[in-house]
């Protein structure tokens, strides 16, 4: 008899689990980062997934329903709507900017100036509504002109003050705040009851949660990759400052997340501190201090940090045996997979790593192939989950096909 | 006192680099030694990026040194002193691929290098690299890409060369984000080089031979 969604939804999460906890489960699991990758399936434009939730339910449910991974890895995508409604010039996306084909993309930039690090600490709320936000979003440029959020605090005296939201421009920007926000409620509301059907459907959330790093909160939104790498020579302690600062506000998202969700995963996508980033030495300064401080506050929580290593770990592999063992899930993008379950074995559980270029490029045999390569060395043992190394928006079909039943076939433990 | 000029550069000493470049100036030494020096600076930059003792942090760092003392020389450096290219490289984003960090790396290390450097810039159309191969004969194309999106890009770009009779003329390295090596087979480009520093051990190598 065919199991029901909701034994195949225990059955899941059992052996995600199982590996995560480094038992031997049933067989390999799998989980797949699909990014736009269901747009292009169901085919839709990758313009119709940002602004219209039902076809993009639609596609995500198809795709999941025809490739049945074990979980699924939710597609960070933000309304265009709302996008549209702030003015936001710090992505571009599609239908916006970029191809209506296309993924949306960041434009980077020193959105904090060197300069403005005491500002952002002496009174972070007040710099990020009048100076962040207007300098991201367009149409909340007049918020600059606002008085100083904190002037507002002295009692009934100062209710005056009022009137400067009231000044034309100003009422324009809060205005369009009001419309993103609706926009935003409908949206989130359409991906909250996306996710409780495809719970429905039998497949769990890899994460409800999620949140960043400290340091890359500060290269990736503040001071910009150039900016970043500039003050670890010149300003080092306003940056470290700054990750320490973040840190708490980063630990409660995820928390947060996980009590609003159910969900115990936390994802951590992570950028600028793998290899060839900084060396060892600047990554045990800047990068790991607040970033195993974020998973030991999870872990302490009783959740579990899944961090999404970026690029190339190799070189840090041995740093993640701080984290205690079995409570952490690690996402391999470009590192060794070989060195990585040699440093790892029976203290972390890895996912990853097949290659975008082999899953877009190569035939289904040659990814087979080198999943086959996988399970026999890093699949050995458990404590491994099959998938790609990157967000895989323009794979071929066949050959996710060919990774997911290759892996269902050979993947099996006993 | 130039070694110490190239060793304040390479060492990373900003402030010691420009008190250095100031009192030559001062004493007026001729700008073109001093970019002279820069340049060597920067080979020992490369040099070390490529032991893995630098990183790309060192890279952005050195950069801006550079850029510091190309202000403090450019007022006196009067018309041809010029330094002689080593060759031409017209490089850029392909089509659909808004991202710059990465390709700016390297067309910053290249012009460092010594070569000529015509930037397209980001989101390129094949077309456009076609007409600006054709306008100024460069020994090397770099075509650089961040995302999966840029994969078939790069293939339309090779072959949009080839399909112009210019694809004996010109070498073509790939880098960027999630290009690799099968990238490199796909496009029917000539190399994939990781990182800046190996992209420009490459451009050299290509110009000597050509
Ligand atoms: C930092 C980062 C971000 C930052 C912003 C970066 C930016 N400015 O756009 C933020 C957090 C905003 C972000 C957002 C997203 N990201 Co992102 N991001 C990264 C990350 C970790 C590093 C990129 C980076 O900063 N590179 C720095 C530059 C300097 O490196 P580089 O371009 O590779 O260049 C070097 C070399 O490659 C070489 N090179 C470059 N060009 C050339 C050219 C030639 C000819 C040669 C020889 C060499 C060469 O020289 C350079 C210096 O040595 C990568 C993963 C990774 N480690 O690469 C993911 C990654 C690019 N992101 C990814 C994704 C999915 C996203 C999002 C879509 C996520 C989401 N759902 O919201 C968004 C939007 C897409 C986007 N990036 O615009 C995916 C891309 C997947 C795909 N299908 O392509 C990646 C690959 C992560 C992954 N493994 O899945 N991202």
């Amino acid at each position: 008899m065919a199991k029901t969604p909701a034994e195949l939804y225990r059955e899941r999460t059992r052996r995600v689990e199982d590996a995560i906890q480094l038992k031997v489960p049933d067989r390999v699991p799998l989980v797949v980062s699909f990014g736009l990758f269901p747009a292009k399936y169901a085919g839709i434009t990758c313009q119709d997934a940002y602004y219209d939730s039902e076809k993009w339910g639609a596609a995500v449910k198809k795709t999941l329903l025809d490739f049945k991974p074990d979980m699924y890895h939710g597609s960070a995508i933000v309304s265009g709507a709302v996008l549209g409604h702030l003015g936001c010039t710090q992505v571009k996306w599609p239908g916006d900017g970029v191809s209506p084909h296309h993924t949306h993309q960041f434009v980077e930039g020193e959105y904090m100036k060197a300069d403005e690090y005491d500002a952002f600490f002496e009174d972070p709320s007040d710099w990020v509504v009048r100076t962040y936000m207007p300098r991201i979003y367009k149409n909340l440029g007049p918020l600059k002109s606002l008085p100083r959020l904190s002037s507002m605090v002295f009692g009934y005296g100062q209710a005056m003050q009022v009137g400067a939201l009231a000044a034309p421009d100003v009422a324009g920007a809060l205005d369009a705040l009001v419309k993103a926000g609706l926009a935003a409620r409908d949206w989130q509301a359409a991906h909250n009851s996306l996710h409780k059907e495809i719970i429905e459907l039998g497949f769990p959330l890899v994460s409800g949660p999620s949140t960043n790093a400290p340091f890359d909160m500060v290269t990736d939104y503040l001071r910009g990759m150039r900016g970043t790498m500039l003050d670890m020579y010149r300003q080092p302690e306003k940056l470290i400052k700054a990750c320490e600062m973040l840190l708490p506000l980063l630990i409660e998202r995820g928390v947060s997340g996980a009590r609003r969700s159910g969900n115990p995963r936390v994802f951590i996508p992570t950028h600028r501190g793998s290899d060839g980033f900084m060396s060892l030495k600047q990554f045990e300064i800047f990068y790991w201090p607040t970033f195993k401080k974020l998973m030991m506050a999870f872990i302490d929580e009783g959740l579990t940090p899944c961090p999404f290593l970026e690029g190339d770990w190799t070189q840090r592999l041995e740093i993640l045996l701080e984290l205690p063992k079995g409570k952490v899930l690690g996402h391999f993008d470009r590192t060794d997979m070989k060195r990585a379950k040699e440093v790892l074995v029976g203290h972390m559980c890895i996912r990853g790593n097949v290659p975008s270029s082999l899953l877009q490029t190569r035939s289904p045999q040659e990814v087979i192939d080198y999943c086959k390569q996988l399970i026999d060395v890093v699949g050995k043992g458990g404590g491994f989950i099959m998938a790609p190394g990157c967000v895989v928006d323009e794979a071929k079909p066949e050959n996710i096909r060919a990774m997911i039943d290759f892996t269902k076939e050979y993947g099996v433990y006993h | 006192m130039t070694d110490n000029l190239v060793d304040a550069i390479a060492d990373l000493k900003e402030e010691e680099a420009l008190r250095i470049v100031k009192s030559k100036l001062d004493s007026g030494e001729p700008p073109a030694k001093i970019l002279e020096a820069s340049r060597k600076a920067l080979e020992i930059v490369g040099a070390r990026f490529a032991k893995c003792e630098y990183f790309i942090p060192d890279l952005v760092y050195s950069g801006e040194i550079l850029k510091e003392i190309s202000e403090l020389v450019k007022p006196k450096l009067k018309g041809a002193t010029q330094l002689e290219h080593l060759g031409k490289c017209v490089i850029g984003t392909v089509a659909g691929d808004i991202h710059d960090i990465g390709k700016d790396i390297v067309a910053f290390m290249l012009d460092a290098n010594g070569f000529e450097v015509v930037d397209l810039g980001v989101d390129v159309p094949a077309r456009k690299f076609v007409e600006k191969i054709q306008e100024v004969n460069p020994q090397v194309v770099g075509l650089s890409g961040f995302l999966t999106l840029a994969f078939d890009s790069m293939k339309e770009t090779v072959e949009a060369i080839r399909a112009a009779g210019l694809r004996d003329k010109v070498k073509i390295m790939v880098g960027g984000g999630q290009i690799d090596d099968e990238v490199r087979k796909y496009a029917g480009a000539d190399a994939y080089r990781p990182d800046a520093v190996a992209a420009v051990l490459l451009a050299k190598e290509w110009v000597r031979r050509a």
